[in-house]
């Protein structure tokens, strides 16, 4: 009998052959290497951004001085210019960080992802996605508590953009602000979101909103200890609060190989690391940590009443945090802007803190999209019955062991 | 607890009652104590698998009560089957549980079948048998996707949904046309033969799916999470189960062995051998178990079975129109993908049956939920409700 009218090939006939998914993996990386090579030799000639920024600071200074005119503009300058950069870049990494996931969660899952906005491969998609957000109506819903559901996403994201003033984006000179409490700062500051994302519970006169905040703020207040506990070796063999000065201590190599960063000095390097993974993808609130938006369960949990940009300021205060996370493993256990050889050092060196920090993004991609989700009560016990007691035999450990290594 | 909430001492009806009647869902809110609250759960919910709504009653996270409230997809198809032919009924019963309409179609064509006593030509027993486990994979394929997104984990999803199942769709729809309703099943035989080189695209289908049921496993059946969510929530011990009525895997994983393919079997069952999947806990990850085993036998059956297809006729002797089958009443069962489907029927001798009562296995292990969900978390409900496997097409008719 012959094929009806309604013959259709699906996806699975056999014109998929191996050889033919070599070949298209061979182009995709053909066409990758195409693109980041060259952007990696462009940022090899630009070479690091705040020598520029220092000539410009000087040329103004000069300037300013020849005039006549007050010595406050250079400072002005010297705050308002790297604030401005940073603060930019972090609503823009969202935007970046979304493509990523949706490209890479799509593989993952045997489809393409956004192929349409931009042309090549839907590099645009976010962007079109944050003009339909800001052309949403703006719904409150009736019996909601309108100041508090008005102020929550403020509250959520403002912390989320104050906590990178600190962090290296590169060398020790490339933070924005040189604070000595650099850590114990970003810490705290991003401790206050979760007071955001109560409100946004409280606010919404919705139940769901409500379980949604109140599993928030348990988790996140829960996982800050063992996540801060597991930071502490890395203090305490640092000798410094400061970020940049804890960078600085992971240059050079033991063996003429293995680069002295934290992540490997003998076992508390690696517990402290993935204590402070796990605890860090909790506070996220991401898979298989997300009870917090929880979608099978709370619809979206605290920003169920949320739509247009309040709802995309939730969004985007969580992919912040999200690259903060990332940003404080590259630099605590992953040497931040260094080299992974001296000899490789040529390299400048916010391409390495961009490039660790977007691994561990990657691994926060990866947990999300193959985990399925725990059940609140099982957090909280693996909070506080696994995580913490390993990470105070942590500090221990690390105490004993720089103890040691002190006295030879 | 107070003594304004009746539950869970009262019968079920009136717990029903003390949460469903009165003027609206709000003024119920009086009815229970300060520390308690009620959760309208539907019947607009990610995981309610349609337009199912549950009343919980929570203290803090825990269920201390629960209703499911349904009719919002009812369409009276039992009375719609008085005013049609016995034929034109069939795309009916593909509406009814729509992710198993081969089996459907298959159920009710039984009963007709045997008011009329016709025979039945053995090459149209053989594509039954094919088209009926397709549709048992590939119903249980939507059920390890949805319950995997239940318990939070995306991914499988869109292996068991959008690849394997899609395969058997692309087959169905080069079998008879049709991906959701198929309407395949005819009085008397089968609509369509098979087309060319279907049979080794469905061998290379076979051999594909026993390759991916690792990867279920990898990915979501062994996951230490996954078995954290599932093992030991929401039991339904065996005695509960057979005083509910409840069939099908849902039964076979609190230990109770009944599959009508091999304790009653119809069409040509009884020439292959298989073990039907039992598991002992009745557990949610029992019931997701049963399913996931129940693949791999209805793989080695279509294995038997598309070795062994005869050549032959695909239509019985049957009237194409002005069928009337003679007066009397028949009920014909078989073992659907959610448990025993059976279709009971009256003629009185004319164009349309007289009376139709269709029994609906998701209806009834759904009756399970006020007793199984009180105790656990919110988020177990999602799992428990997952893990009976409901179709509200089904339930509601």
């Amino acid at each position: 009998m012959a094929l009806g009218p309604w013959t259709v090939t699906g996806p699975w006939v056999p014109s998929q052959t191996s050889d033919a998914l070599r070949r298209r993996y061979t182009r995709s990386i053909i066409v990758l290497a195409a693109i980041l090579l060259p952007l990696l030799g462009l940022t090899i000639l630009v070479g690091e951004p705040d020598t520029y920024f220092h000539a410009a600071l000087n040329f103004i200074n000069t300037f300013v001085a020849s005039k006549g005119g007050p010595a406050w503009i250079g400072q002005a300058v010297l705050i308002i210019v790297p604030c401005s950069v940073v603060l930019t870049l972090i609503q823009v990494l969202p935007v970046f960080l979304v493509w990523w996931e949706m490209k890479i969660a799509a593989h993952i899952q045997v489809r393409l992802g956004p192929m349409r906005v931009g042309r090549f491969h839907g590099v645009l998609q976010t962007i079109a996605d944050g003009i339909k957000l800001l052309l949403k109506e703006d719904l409150v819903p009736e019996g909601a508590d309108k100041i508090v559901h008005f102020i929550a996403p403020l509250v959520a994201v403002a912390p989320a953009l104050v906590c990178f003033a600190p962090i290296p984006l590169g060398h020790a000179g490339l933070a924005p602000v040189k604070l000595d409490v650099g850590l114990l700062f970003v810490l705290g500051v991003s401790g206050l979101s979760v007071i955001g994302l109560l409100m946004a519970g409280w606010g919404s006169n919705n139940k769901y909103s409500m379980l949604g905040g109140l599993r928030a703020a348990a988790q996140v207040v829960s996982y800050e200890i063992p996540r801060v506990i597991a930071l502490l070796p890395v203090v305490m063999w640092a000798g410094s609060l400061s970020l940049g000065q804890i960078m600085d201590k992971q240059a050079g190599l033991w063996a003429g190989f293995l680069p002295k960063w934290f992540i490997f000095y003998p076992v508390v390097g690696q517990i402290s690391f993935i204590i402070f993974l796990i605890s860090s993808v909790a506070e996220t609130n991401r898979t298989p940590f997300d009870i917090a938006e929880a979608e099978s369960e709370l619809t979206s949990g605290f920003h169920t009443e949320y739509s247009g940009m309040k709802w995309a300021m939730f969004f985007m205060a969580e992919y912040a945090y999200m690259f903060l996370a990332c940003a404080l493993g590259a630099v605590l256990f992953l040497g931040g802007g260094g080299a992974l050889h001296p000899k490789l050092s040529f390299i400048p060196s916010y391409v390495w803190f961009f490039g660790k920090t977007f691994f561990l993004a990657f691994l926060f991609i990866l947990f999300r999209w193959s985990y399925p989700r725990l059940r609140v009560d099982r957090l909280m016990e693996f909070c506080w019955k696994f995580l913490l007691p390993w990470s105070l035999a942590n500090v221990a450990l690390a105490g004993f062991l720089f103890l040691m290594m002190r006295s030879r | 607890m107070t003594a304004a909430f009746p539950s869970p001492a009262g019968t079920v009806n009136e717990r029903a009652d003390s949460l469903l009647s009165g003027p609206s869902f709000e003024t119920k809110m009086e009815r229970i104590s300060d520390h308690e609250m009620l959760l309208n759960m539907g019947p607009q919910h990610p995981s309610t698998h349609g337009v199912l709504r549950v009343v919980l009653k929570l203290d803090g996270e825990t269920v201390t009560g629960a209703v499911p409230d349904l009719g919002y997809l009812h369409r009276g198809v039992e009375k719609l089957a008085e005013n049609r032919t016995f034929g034109q009924f069939i795309i009916l019963t593909d509406r009814d549980d729509y992710l198993c309409a081969m089996l459907n179609n298959w159920a009710y064509c039984l009963s007709i079948e045997k008011l009329l006593k016709v025979e039945i030509p053995q090459r149209a027993e053989y594509l039954r048998v094919i088209a009926g486990e397709m549709n048992r994979i590939a119903s249980h394929l939507l059920f390890i996707g949805t319950f995997g997104i239940d318990i939070g984990a995306f991914t499988p999803f869109l292996y068991a949904f959008g690849r394997e199942r899609e395969m058997i769709l692309d087959l169905f729809e080069q079998l008879c046309g049709a991906r959701i309703t198929y309407n395949y099943v005819r009085i008397g035989g089968v609509s369509n033969d098979l087309p060319e080189g279907w049979v080794e695209k469905a061998k290379k289908f076979v051999a594909h799916m026993q390759a991916c049921l690792k990867e279920y496993d990898d990915l979501l059946s062994y996951n230490p999470i996954f078995m954290d969510r599932t093992k030991g929530i929401g039991v339904l011990p065996k005695e509960k189960a057979i005083a509910y009525g409840v069939s099908g895997p849902n039964l076979r994983a609190s230990g109770v062995p009944l599959d009508l393919r091999k304790d009653a079997p119809y069409g040509i069952y009884s020439k292959f051998q298989f073990s039907p999947a039992v598991r002992q806990n009745g557990d949610c990850w029992d019931r997701y178990m049963v399913r996931r085993d129940e693949i791999a036998e209805s793989c080695k059956i279509l294995e038997q079975a598309l070795d062994g297809i005869v050549a032959g006729e695909i239509m019985g002797k049957v009237p194409k129109v002005n069928l009337r089958p003679p007066v009397g009443e028949a009920y014909a069962q078989l073992e659907g993908a959610r448990g025993l489907l059976g279709v009971y029927i009256v003629s009185d001798g004319g164009l349309s049956p007289y009376r139709l009562h269709l029994r609906a296995p998701s209806y009834i292990n759904l009756a399970t939920l006020q007793e199984i969900l009180v105790g656990w978390k919110v988020a177990d409900v999602v799992a428990i409700l997952g893990s009976i496997d409901i179709v509200l097409g089904e339930v509601d008719r």
